[in-house]
């Protein structure tokens, strides 16, 4: 009796410290967020000193234009790097899918970008940006084309240039993954139907890795929504509010206007966006797990 | 349930699929290499109109190889393919006129059934009545008219099975290949499907070339058998031919189930008369065997005999038969299967199950007229 009891208690006294860590780390300061938010603070209050105002803080975010401004920028941001890298790293996969020499070096070298902690990402990009002594403009001036003042007129499309370079291999890696556990004899046997290697890529490839392009996608997307680090170093949000994403927003709502409840607010539909996407994309692969396990219901065996 | 599908009628009869003459294929000098390892040595092969031809052989022999050759999907290291006379080795798989089933049915996961035997058509451009018409037609002959819209994942084995040579049928092709279609199917399933294979080939005039390591479907499929060992044709004919007259000791151990007995002996000539003597049998040899015995250089031999030519015959004179120790008996049904000593061989045949045996017993089987093969000791060759 004891001894039944000490089993089924085990597992969890093994998850224990696993839990109350995550309990501490995650859930303690989510809920302190969310309490926040209700809340008129100031940092320099404690939580307990700060007046409790109800849905205020979201009500005022609901109608304040700097916030729609900055949910323009993020969304804007999102949808334009998915697309392009989506369009990029698949294109690039499709192309590198074949057994050449010294093609493990190139996957490798093609990964390299992913690899380099953000803010460096963010400062390389800002000294290649750079309108005198940049990379870019001294090669324009040596062509005899005029300099482009990319961080200043054209920020949000060279934001967008440096996180596509950043996470398009991403994309690659991934699709390559799938490219390459594609039936073989799938490919073979469209060959000998007559496909194009173009027709092969739109009738068979693509159809047959889109599970796999549709969690990569909103993996992206979810990353994307979050970026910090290459836009605080290259722009800090600028000029004026074309480079401020939301958490660059949420950063400086909470440092420099110093209201910790809005930015909490503002986190919190961060979140709930987020939570959404997320939820599309379990909701997706157990929609597919579902379907995959009623086909294969349907198939025992009509051959008994 | 599987429900034959009693009226495959008029697939391609009366030229529905448009050819009377389907083309001729011929490899010539046929080489593989992979680096520097040379695995296809020469292969030279000419397959006649509307011929069932089976490559069979051990697995790594080079039959799969040879077909992909044929079908484009592996490059011709060197040598040439002719189909209907024309060079093909640098055509792309499209342009060689042909149609292939594969082992795993390399089935379109994604379209449905009528998706996956049109794709071809659909690809040509073809009208889509005519497309749904053809569709239809190859899918009533298969029995799949009623999965029309399912999915390869929603279909049994032998269902895939069938699709994927719905698949093939619905092309305009004049050569069908198929690469060991059968072997991922249970054996009840396989036994099926065959028998339709069968029936499919004789109503559809097509070339079939088709690879296995299964020797009883070669045996019951094959207008013409091509035995291959080694990246080597070994032999190749009708089934009657190779499994009466094998021109080596693999062709001759390869065909036929249970496989042929291998015992050494020797020739020794005793007045006038010619034997195969080895430990436990002293065979005296007639006819043109012995004459072909007496002229051979080597008189280190392999006796071989098949189990279906020994006969359980007590009487038998001792220069005509065999005496085996029992060792094993298999009950398979109305026969059993007795693996015996002779001498150092292990020898396998055949009995009638009604005919009382005692492991350890000493039986005399007679060998059938006819039933002596030899092959010299070295070269493996028949003599």
């Amino acid at each position: 009796m004891r001894i039944a009891m000490a089993n089924r208690m085990t597992p969890y006294m093994f998850m224990a410290p696993a839990v109350i860590i995550m309990a501490i780390a995650l859930l303690y300061p989510l809920g302190y967020m969310v309490w926040g938010s209700f809340r008129e603070w100031n940092p320099s209050q404690s939580i307990g000193e700060a007046e409790f105002v109800g849905l205020k803080n979201y009500i005022f975010l609901w109608s304040d234009p700097n916030f729609h401004e900055s949910l323009g920028v993020t969304l804007r941001f999102a949808f334009f790097v998915v697309t392009i890298e989506m369009v990029l790293g698949v294109g690039l996969a499709l192309l590198l899918d074949r057994d050449i020499r010294g093609m493990s070096v190139l996957r490798t070298m093609f990964i390299l970008p992913m690899m380099i902690a953000p803010v460096v990402v963010g400062l390389m990009w800002r000294y290649m940006y750079h309108p005198t002594i940049g990379t870019f403009n001294r090669f324009l001036e040596t062509i005899g084309l005029p300099k482009v003042d990319w961080l200043g007129d054209y920020a949000l499309t060279s934001i967008i240039i440096a996180d596509i370079w950043q996470w398009t291999p991403f994309i690659f890696i991934l699709s390559l993954a799938a490219l390459q556990s594609l039936p073989r004899s799938a490919l073979e046997a469209a060959r000998i139907d007559g496909a194009t290697p173009w027709q092969q890529i739109i009738h068979i490839k693509l159809p047959l890795m889109m599970p796999v392009l549709i969690v990569t996608g909103l993996l992206r997307l979810i990353d994307a929504f979050k970026v910090l680090e290459v836009i605080l170093v290259m722009t800090n949000g600028g000029p004026g509010l074309s480079t401020e994403i939301l958490a660059l927003r949420i950063s400086r709502t909470a440092t420099e206007f110093r209201e910790l409840g809005v930015a909490a607010a503002m986190s919190n539909y961060l979140l709930i966006l987020l939570l959404l996407l997320t939820v599309a994309m379990f909701g997706f692969t157990r929609w597919q797990e579902a379907r995959a396990a009623k086909l294969r219901m349907v198939a025992q065996d009509d051959d008994q | 349930m599987i429900v034959l599908p009693v009226t495959i009628v008029n697939v391609t009869g009366n030229n529905a699929w448009g050819r009377d003459e389907m083309p001729n294929i011929r490899l010539e000098k046929l080489i593989k290499r992979y680096g520097n390892v040379e695995v296809l040595h020469g292969i030279e092969l000419d397959m006649a109109d509307n011929e069932f031809t089976v490559l069979v052989g051990p697995s790594g022999c080079g039959k799969s190889t040879t077909l992909r050759m044929i079908a484009g999907l592996e490059d011709v290291s060197d040598g040439e393919i002719y189909i209907d006379e024309k060079p093909v080795k640098h055509l792309e798989p499209k342009d060689r006129d042909i149609a292939m089933v594969f082992q795993d049915y390399a089935l379109y996961p994604h379209m449905n059934v009528a998706r996956n035997m049109s794709f071809a058509l659909r690809l040509q451009k073809r009208p889509k009545a005519e497309i749904d018409q053809k569709v239809r037609d190859v899918a009533a002959t298969l029995g799949l008219s009623d999965y029309l819209d399912r999915k390869p994942g929603e279909l049994s084995g032998g269902q895939r099975q069938r699709v994927a040579m719905g698949r093939a049928l619905t092309r305009d092709a004049g050569t069908f290949l198929f690469d060991e279609p059968l072997s991922n199917l249970d054996a009840k399933l396989r036994g099926q499907m065959r028998a339709e294979l069968a029936l499919m080939s004789q109503r559809v005039q097509k070339n079939m070339i088709y690879v296995t390591h299964d020797q009883i479907e070669a045996m019951t499929l094959a207008d013409r058998i091509v035995v291959m060992h080694g990246g080597v044709i070994q032999q190749q004919g009708a089934p009657k031919e190779l499994f009466e007259h094998p021109v080596n000791k693999f062709v001759a151990g390869f065909l036929g189930m249970p496989p042929m007995n291998f015992l050494n002996g020797e020739i020794v000539e005793r007045s006038g008369d010619v034997f195969v003597v080895g430990e436990g049998f002293d065979l005296k040899l007639d006819g043109a065997k012995a004459a072909a015995a007496k002229t051979h250089s080597s008189k280190d031999v392999i006796l071989g005999v098949r189990p279906s030519d020994l006969r359980y015959d007590a009487n038998a004179p001792s220069n005509g038969s065999l005496s085996l120790d029992v060792l094993v008996s298999e009950y398979v049904g109305a026969q059993s299967v007795l693996l015996c000593q002779c001498g150092p061989s292990k020898v396998m045949v055949e009995l009638g199950s009604d005919t009382p045996v005692a492991l350890g017993q000493t039986l005399t089987f007679a060998v059938n007229a006819g039933g002596v093969h030899l092959f010299d000791r070295k070269t493996e060759v028949a003599i």
